[in-house]
């Protein structure tokens, strides 16, 4: 399965290159002896916004984590910015941004926001911040909203701030493309808005964003192009789910991204290849999980 | 006052001293990365390991007819202790076994090994007691050149890589994504620790290397918000506790090692019980916009025990159970 698209915005890179920021061909991934991914073949372009979405445990982190290098192809090569990611020299590692899911990050000791985000400055050959570290990690905090926090301790701070932190973290870098894994994880509704100001904000920036959702929510209008996943393949690459009706960031029904979402619903739609669906997006139901 | 100067003039305490005030220092470094990572019980691991590495070097030493016999006891200990880390990170790394299988394989190994060694060496299992519960009073030239260079060592990388090795410690998944070598920091993390332990063995024994290490990291947790204000006040206390123990042992016939670690657990103690006050007087210092993550929006959910809705008391017990989603 072989998919490339241009840039949906026109945005060129400064560089004059038009090669694809992410290039993804005939990837597999194993996790534990079973094939998570398979046949996945991709293009990102520069400006492009793009949601990737599918149900639990249908290989979206697991793309994510291998697009960034964490994980290893079984099969198949990853291309970012023109790099070979799997070969980590030669990637300009300083150009690309992660935000990992909020849970990989241990707490044994305390440690300030200024002291996470100024993690995020380190790379290749980089081993301390560099001299203006202060004032990106200052840049970065602005972007997110939490300029007044830098010096609380992480975990003082509540979810949906933490996860503004490892935001400012991938951003101090001022990276060209940015990959996050779940970002509206847990994550309230007034951080879900914060969270998408600072989105919009990258993406009037021309910055390349892979995003992993289990639903949209407020991040809906900036969808340029949805990858759905089922199963470990792309079964969906497109049009993005639309954005709902009389959309507020204030719905409550955001509160529970993991819940039976319409954008889920929309997902598995994608997945068997019927309509849209059109449920009342108002109703607020109460599932197992919660909330929905 | 005759007495300490007595005491400051021994060259015996001198080095003892010394060596108290490097291993204080060096410990808590290292231990401040094994807390952040969840290996507070490496330091044992690594301990029990170098235990074969001083009865094999006692071995060597033996069959090379050196005087005194356990000359290359330390740089057998370092070998073993770098080899016991490095085994335990692969293993850790690669995820097959549990990280506290692998440390109880090198608990056990270890001792097992030094006792089997010792005796093989032609020596008994009391040769060993000044390595497992420390014999800081008899540390001489020889052994404390090894001790401040090796302490050197253990602070230039540990204060000199802090940013990356806090990296790597903090999110390793992230560090990855950096382009930072991760495997390498990791190593250099495992190494290090294996050379502090052999640094603090002199000191506080092998068995109660890792108190030395992990104890001023609890400390100084319960104070600071910082990683930075953390290592820096866990050197303190280690200094601290070093030459308290070892000044009390001068005028006390006891084990230095036990004194150290018993005070160091006192101080523990004495910090968890006041430190409540100390918060709730920061708490009530503490605006309520300061703390309270959405103060725009009104507490929709009371929790028992917490005051009305919009007080700092609310936002306080709103703050308790969103900070740990």
């Amino acid at each position: 399965m072989s998919r490339t698209r241009p840039s949906p915005t026109g945005a060129t890179d400064p560089t004059g290159s038009t090669d694809p920021v992410v290039a993804v061909r005939d990837l597999a991934v194993d996790l534990g002896g079973s094939r998570i991914l398979r046949d996945i073949s991709l293009e990102v372009h520069r400006g492009e916004f793009v949601a990737l979405l599918g149900a639990n445990g249908s290989g979206k982190s697991t793309l994510v984590r291998t697009l960034i290098g964490v994980l290893p192809p079984a099969a198949g090569t990853v291309r970012v910015l023109g790099a070979d990611i799997t070969r980590r020299a030669g990637v300009p590692w300083q150009r690309i941004g992660y935000v990992p899911q909020r849970s990989t990050a241990t707490a044994g000791v305390p440690a300030t926001v200024v002291e996470v985000v100024r993690s995020g400055l380190l790379a290749a050959g980089m081993l301390r911040p560099p001299r203006d570290a202060d004032a990106r990690v200052r840049r970065a905090l602005e972007r997110v909203d939490l300029a007044d926090r830098a010096h609380r301790a992480v975990a003082e701070l509540s979810g949906g701030q933490q996860q503004r932190v490892l935001i400012a973290r991938a951003l101090a870098r001022d990276p060209e493309v940015l990959l996050l894994d779940e970002p509206l994880a847990g994550v309230d509704a007034a951080n879900q808005a914060s969270f998408a100001r600072t989105m919009a904000g990258l993406r009037e920036d021309g910055v390349t964003v892979l995003v992993v959702l289990h639903e949209t929510g407020p991040l809906a209008p900036l969808i340029s192009r949805a990858l759905v996943l089922r199963h470990g393949a792309i079964v969906h690459d497109g049009e993005p789910p639309p954005a709902a009706p009389g959309h507020d960031h204030d719905d409550h029904d955001h509160l529970h991204p993991h819940g039976d979402s319409r954008d889920e619903h929309w997902a598995e739609e994608r997945a068997h290849g019927g309509d849209r669906p059109t449920g009342d997006r108002s109703a607020i139901r109460i599932t197992p999980g919660g909330l929905a | 006052m005759s007495t300490f100067v007595e005491m400051f003039s021994s060259p015996l305490m001198q080095r003892a001293l010394i060596a108290a005030v490097v291993v204080g220092l060096a410990a808590p470094v290292m231990g401040t990365y094994l807390v952040q990572r969840r290996l507070s019980l490496l330091g044992d691991g690594i301990g029990h390991v170098a235990l074969t590495g001083v009865a094999a070097g006692w071995l060597v030493g033996n069959a090379m007819s050196l005087t005194p016999h356990d000359a290359l006891a330390i740089p057998g200990a370092v070998v073993a202790a770098v080899i016991g880390a490095l085994a335990i990170d692969v293993v850790r790394a690669r995820g097959r076994t549990s990280g506290d299988v692998a440390l109880a394989l090198l608990f056990y190994g270890g001792i097992a090994g030094g006792v089997l060694i010792i005796g093989l060496a032609g020596g008994t299992t009391a040769n060993l007691m000044g390595y497992l519960f420390g014999s800081i009073a008899t540390v001489s030239t020889s052994d404390l050149v090894q001790i401040v260079i090796l302490g050197a060592l253990v602070l230039g990388v540990g204060i000199g890589l802090r940013p990356a090795l806090f990296a790597v410690s903090h999110d390793e998944e992230f560090a990855r994504s950096l382009g930072l070598p991760v495997r390498l920091l990791n190593m250099m993390i495992a190494i290090v620790a294996a050379l502090t332990v052999t640094v603090a063995m002199r000191v506080v024994g092998l068995l109660l290397v890792s108190a030395i290490m992990i104890l001023p990291v609890a400390i100084s947790q319960q104070v600071a918000t910082s990683f930075r204000a953390t290592m820096r006040l866990a050197m303190g206390v280690g200094v601290l506790v070093c030459v308290s123990g070892l000044v009390i042992t001068y005028f006390r016939a006891l084990s230095p090692g036990a004194v150290i670690v018993c005070l160091a657990i006192a101080v523990y103690a004495g910090v968890a019980a006041v430190r409540p006050l100390l918060v709730n007087r920061s708490r009530a210092r503490g605006a309520q916009a300061a703390f309270d993550p959405h103060p725009d929006h009104p507490d929709d959910v009371l929790v028992a025990g917490m005051t009305e809705p919009g007080t700092a008391g609310g936002s306080t017990a709103t703050r308790g159970t969103t900070a740990r989603e």
